[in-house]
């Protein structure tokens, strides 16, 4: 009973933080390697906003939550915007290069040591039992704001007028923009976004057992969640989170817990060998990059 | 570097022998002596600080010219490069010191681990571009940090694998000046293999499979086959880089061929400049003395004190900055900068070539 619950916590943890990779390479086809280090730096804004509304936890969150979504904006406007229409690789390298930048200046602002934003903000985290197993509060959290992200893309990408612009926008950049459509606003969009999400990811799992520089390799091992489900679709990312979380569940728990660091990238070159654009992405992506 | 082209001047080649010379003019010769002569110097000239920076950049350099050949000339893009090494680091390390195997061996044994490893890195390109390709070396690269460090905790080496220095007939190989003449010889001998790898039929194989995949088959390329080749001869020379540099250390331990390893090897490539061997060289300068130049900046600033605890984020910082504005403002990197100024000299005073007439 536990490791479902626990499966399920990580299941999240990964889906969150996948759908941002999805977000951004279904609209501008850009892999974003920085993704953990934007969603660590989510888990740091907490640190300073906690400072900043110390009687107010919950403004303290929204204001992190609020700047994350503009970060993610200002990434776009001053460095990806550059890079649109670049070859593939040398996009990537951009992301990972921010990525680096990040973390040093991360370390810089705040130290390098492991940081507990919910000391700072004075928030407690319970744990709750449900019938045998138990589960933190924030955990739990993480869990109802998964399903409510995903709930809420759905319906955006779905039916709201900026959604379906930013599905033209990824299927056909050329003809969305002879449309009318503002491909720059488009990927701003999509960047402020997917920062939006990985940020929450962040700013919970800090909160839930606090955090150091090294949470960018979490980011990282959602990864494969997002391409085993196939990198441009969203229901696919949540699929590939339960598949890879119950993997590495599993495998820590019956086998070796040393496994923990590469079980994501095991489930990942097995898909890659088998089903290389996922379980649910489109095919023709292959050629294309 | 060793390319040979026609030179604006005029100097056209008479026989094959010539045509097929690395080193063509005597202006060249004369140059490369006095280059040679200034490698041979430096370790009697330097001090210890210096010569320790010259080692590190020449191993950089091997894993660069090797990482040069896969994604430079063969368009393969890695992201695992941290993982060859580690992986010739490591099997250097476990043979030296599970069996005591000698230098002669885990030299050919590193290399060989590095071709069954290229090869495995190299199957997914058959199938996989592009960003794929870069997510699957990504992935090898954690695997194989993942098995040395089960090894490392599983035998009771958690802090890392102390090594012998290698000993030729007796002699301990202990000195830097001596190192750096080793370590010259491999870097010396890796670059005559790229550009002679480059400049017969493989090289141009692999720049026909850069251009354009479909043509190159059309061609009677062997696609699958020479793919592969660039991967095992690329992971090869890591590899052999990874087992000297476990012996120049002395040291193996699987903390030091983190990701950002990688990062850095690719680093060096886009800072030298893509497909250029020369540039391969360049970006490895670069990266190699790029923290060391951060170091003596900070300590000029006003508040050094404060920031000292901190210089590996603030080269975290500062490396980021660097290779986002060369990826930005000189995608051709430190190469294109070179070109640019041989050719202001070689126009001069003109500013662009004449668009016909003028002989090139």
């Amino acid at each position: 009973m536990q490791l479902v619950v626990n499966i399920l916590v990580l299941a999240s943890i990964y889906a969150l933080i996948a759908c941002g990779y999805v977000l951004i390479y279904r609209v501008s086809r850009v892999l974003n390697l920085a993704h953990g280090e934007l969603m660590m730096l989510g888990a740091y804004l907490v640190l300073a906003t906690a400072s900043l509304f110390d009687q107010h936890p919950a403004l303290a969150l929204a204001a992190a939550v609020f700047l994350s979504l503009v970060s993610g904006g200002l990434v776009y406007v001053f460095l990806m915007r550059k890079m649109t229409g670049e070859m593939v690789l040398a996009a990537i390298l951009t992301t990972v290069a921010l990525g680096i930048f990040i973390k040093g200046m991360v370390v810089l602002i705040w130290s390098a040591q492991q940081q507990y934003p919910a000391q700072a903000l004075g928030v407690s985290n319970p744990s709750l039992s449900i019938g045998v197993a138990s589960i933190s509060l924030w955990s739990a959290a993480l869990v109802g704001v998964t399903a409510s992200t995903y709930a809420s893309l759905f319906v955006f990408l779905r039916f709201g007028r900026w959604g379906m612009r930013m599905r033209a926008a990824g299927q056909n950049p050329l003809l969305a923009a002879q449309r009318g459509i503002n491909l720059h606003g488009i990927y701003a969009l999509a960047w402020c976004l997917s920062t939006l999400t990985g940020a929450c990811a962040g700013i919970l799992m800090a909160l839930d057992s606090g955090f150091t520089v090294n949470m960018p390799v979490i980011g990282l091992k959602a990864f494969p969640a997002a391409l085993v489900g196939g990198l441009d679709s969203l229901g696919g990312a949540l699929l590939g989170a339960l598949i890879v979380a119950s993997a590495e569940v599993l495998l820590i728990y019956y086998v070796d817990p040393l496994l923990s660091d590469v079980v994501p990238f095991l489930v990942l070159i097995a898909m890659l060998i088998v089903r290389p654009w996922g379980l649910f992405g489109t095919r023709e992506e292959l050629d294309r990059v | 570097m060793f390319r040979p082209t026609p030179r604006a001047s005029g100097y056209f080649r008479t026989t094959y022998a010539a045509d097929a010379a690395l080193v063509q003019t005597r202006t060249e010769k004369i140059f490369l002596l006095l280059f040679l002569i200034a490698l041979a110097v430096l370790p009697f000239a330097a001090g210890p600080f210096i010569l320790d920076l010259a080692c590190q950049f020449l191993l950089a350099s091997i894993g660069a010219l090797s990482l040069m050949l896969l994604t430079g000339y063969a368009g393969q893009i890695s992201l695992g490069h941290a993982g060859l090494i580690a992986a010739g680091a490591f099997t250097t390390g476990i043979l030296a010191r599970e069996t005591g195997a000698p230098f002669w061996v885990t030299l050919p044994a590193s290399a060989l681990t590095g071709i069954v490893l290229g090869f495995l890195f190299g199957l997914p390109s058959l199938r996989l571009r592009g960003l794929y390709l870069a997510v699957s070396t990504l992935a090898l690269h954690f695997i194989v940090v993942y098995l040395g460090g089960e090894y490392e905790t599983k035998r009771g080496f958690s802090t890392g694998i102390v090594i012998e220095p290698p000993s030729f007939g007796g002699i301990a190989l202990r000195d830097g000046r001596a190192w750096y003449f080793v370590l010259l010889a491999a870097a010396a001998a890796c670059l005559l293999v790229c550009v002679n790898l480059l400049r017969s039929r493989s090289g141009r194989a692999w720049l026909a499979i850069h251009a354009r995949e479909t043509v190159a088959e059309a061609l009677g390329i062997g696609i699958a086959r020479y793919k592969l080749l660039a991967f095992v001869i690329s992971s090869a020379m890591t590899s052999v880089a990874g087992c000297l540099f476990a012996y120049y250390r002395g040291f193996v331990s699987i903390e030091a061929f983190d990701l950002f390893l990688s990062i850095q090897y690719v680093a060096m490539i886009i800072i030298g400049g893509m497909g250029s061997l020369l540039g391969a060289i360049l970006g490895a300068a670069f990266v190699v003395v790029f923290p060391y130049l951060i170091e003596n900046a900070i300590r000029l600033l006003p508040n050094a004190q404060r920031l000292a605890g901190d210089i590996f984020a603030v080269n975290y910082a500062a490396f980021g900055v660097v290779m986002i504005l060369f990826l930005l403002f000189e995608p051709l990197g430190l190469v294109g900068i070179w070109r640019r100024i041989q050719n202001y000299f070689l126009l001069w005073p003109f500013k662009q070539r004449p668009l016909a007439g003028g002989r090139t």
